[in-house]
């Protein structure tokens, strides 16, 4: 019988979302890759110059502020495209598009539109990461072996975000103000204050232990650690523990929200 | 109102491929609807005639397994849509009430990515999408974005769609809601055909002119329950006559009808007065325009047509179905 052989339907749903993406590729550059290069050109060397000689590098653990910069703008980057990806794009799929309506009329379940969609933000989590990994070399920033596992750690920074921004999405009535409220007040200001551009230890310390908790943070130390080498093995697992924490408990409220919206 | 007689549906049969008795669908205190039977043979036209809110969509939202049941009993295709969704979904077309076509993708890859949704690869994919194509006239149209094709165009690309998988059951929502005429016609002759191919058809509509085309057999639905049942023919035999004198007053004229009507019994059955004319239900039209110019009645016009399922509704609950 058609549409029940496969073993990962959602598969389909991501197959879909590349067609469209081997479309609009061209357009992702400038915000996936050249924005945080830009960033990286003028903080981490413009800014990068003038911040070596006040702190020193004993402020950033020992290395440039480049070197420093770089690795939490590879988190921090990974979770902007996590979040857009799993805001405006999920909305039109299920609203001003409608594409899930379509879908669901078919063999695909709920689960499948999940596994698909999370399938795609983590192929452009991961080509993202990988693209700035391949910069980070280029500047002479990557010290450790381990940096490699830098990518995979950018990746579940952004799976930290994405389904919890999915499942905040099906909740959505059509309208951006919610998404507004979501980039304006909670990604800009994770995005500033969790360690991408300076240490939390200069934040006030009830904000640094609020920092702690925050998923961006986390990934932000992981990946860091690894670029550096300054990684300790339990303080890592503890990162990485944090994210996919984060990671489980949207999959969940997503996985729940999108069911009571589309099937009712 | 009292409840309208109409012959109890049979017990339900494994040959029917949908079989409902006592659906209810409810959403918190509303219940869209309301205790329904109904049965669905294969190589049938089924529709659901009735006006918006009557509870046709609920209905078939349910019949697509995209909206659980609140009580009752439901089986699609011999199946339980609550278990078995999936293998029931894998036959069904489904063209809803509002296009939602892929827009990111052009006519042809519509087709092909629906496809693989249904796990049809390949050339079989590629064959199957050429040849609904060239079954709903959109071939020249394949490699065209969606966005600017016409009302129309959407909608046949959203019928070939539904018929990518060959399916044993196709539901149709509103098919023709929203098109201009030139377009709906086109769009009734795609869907004979494929009735004449031996196709189930089970349709929503509020258009009598619709449902008269196309459906073998309806249920007449009116707040969320099912006021009559039969085909087009036999609903407008049981229900009304078989001729409507319309006529339309002068503008001066629209005092109380003043007896001017009464007594025209039994060539005149009933006299119904709507804001903008009077329809006389009659089996003779012509001679009802006689008897009424001998009472001196001059109407400013005066048309005679066959009765229609509009008449139905309007006898069955008092209103219209477009208002």
């Amino acid at each position: 019988m058609t549409g029940l052989t496969a073993a990962q339907p959602g598969m389909r749903v991501l197959q879909r979302n590349l067609w469209v993406y081997r479309r609009t590729w061209r357009g992702s550059i400038f915000t996936s890759f050249l924005t945080p290069v830009l960033f990286l050109l003028a903080m981490g060397l413009g800014l990068g110059a003038l911040v070596n000689q006040g702190a020193g590098a004993g402020g950033f653990g020992g290395v440039t502020y480049l070197a420093f910069l770089a690795p939490g703008l590879m988190a921090g980057s990974a979770m902007q495209t996590a979040a857009f990806e799993s805001s405006f794009p999920i909305m039109a799929r299920i609203q001003w598009r409608r594409n899930y309506e379509a879908m669901l009329a078919t063999p695909l379940r709920v689960r499948d539109l999940l596994v698909g969609e999370l399938g795609y933000i983590g192929f452009r989590l991961l080509t993202t990461a990988g693209v700035f990994f391949l910069v980070m070399l280029a500047f002479g920033v990557v010290r450790s072996p381990l940096a490699p596992l830098s990518v995979p750690a950018a990746v579940l920074t952004g799976y930290a975000f994405s389904p919890l921004i999915v499942a905040f999405s099906a909740t959505q009535k059509g309208d951006t103000t919610g998404f507004n409220m979501l980039f304006r007040f909670v990604i800009m200001p994770l995005y500033l204050f969790s360690g991408s551009f300076f240490p939390i230890e200069q934040l006030p310390g009830a904000l640094q232990a609020l920092a702690w908790l925050t998923p961006l943070y986390n990934g932000v130390a992981l990946t860091r650690g690894l670029v550096l080498g300054t990684a300790e093995p339990l303080t890592a697992m503890a990162h990485t523990a944090v994210l996919v924490a984060y990671a489980g408990l949207g999959l969940a409220l997503a996985r729940r929200n999108l069911g009571r919206r589309m099937v009712g | 109102m009292a409840a309208v007689p109409f012959a109890p549906v049979s017990h339900p049969s494994a040959a029917s491929l949908i079989s409902a008795r006592g659906l209810t669908k409810r959403f918190g205190d509303f219940t869209a609807v309301d205790a329904i039977d109904f049965d669905v043979a294969p190589g049938e036209s089924f529709g659901f005639l009735g006006p918006n809110g009557a509870g046709k969509t609920s209905t078939m939202r349910m019949i697509g397994c995209v909206s659980p049941i609140s009580g009752g009993t439901l089986r699609v295709l011999g199946l339980d849509p609550a278990a078995d969704g999936r293998r029931i979904r894998a036959q069904l077309g489904v063209v809803p009430q509002q296009d939602n076509l892929d827009t990111e993708l052009t006519v042809r890859e519509n087709l092909l990515i629906y496809a693989r949704y249904f796990e049809i690869g390949g050339p079989d994919a590629r064959r199957r999408a050429d040849e609904l194509l060239e079954f709903v006239q959109l071939a020249d149209r394949a490699e065209s974005e969606v966005e600017p094709l016409s009302g129309g165009l959407k909608r046949r690309l959203t019928i070939a769609r539904a018929l990518i998988n060959d399916p044993t059951l196709i539901l149709l929502d509103e098919p023709t809601t929203g098109l201009d005429p030139q377009a709906r016609h086109l769009l009734w002759e795609r869907l004979y055909q494929l009735k004449r191919r031996g196709a189930t058809l089970v349709l929503t509509t509020h258009y009598m002119d619709e449902a008269e085309q196309l459906c073998d057999r309806l249920v007449v639905m009116d707040q969320a329950k099912i006021v009559a049942e039969g085909s087009p023919r036999e609903l407008i035999e049981r229900h009304v006559t078989r001729e409507v004198l319309e006529l339309r007053l002068p503008a001066d004229d629209q005092a109380p009808l003043d007896g001017r009507f009464d007594g025209l019994e039994p060539l005149v059955e009933r006299v119904e007065q709507r804001p903008d004319r009077v329809l006389l239900y009659t089996s003779d039209g012509e001679a009802a325009v006689e008897r009424i110019h001998e009472r001196g009645v001059r109407p400013e016009s005066a048309l005679i047509r066959r009765a229609s399922l509009e008449d139905v509704f309007l006898r069955l609950t008092g209103r219209t179905l477009v208002d």
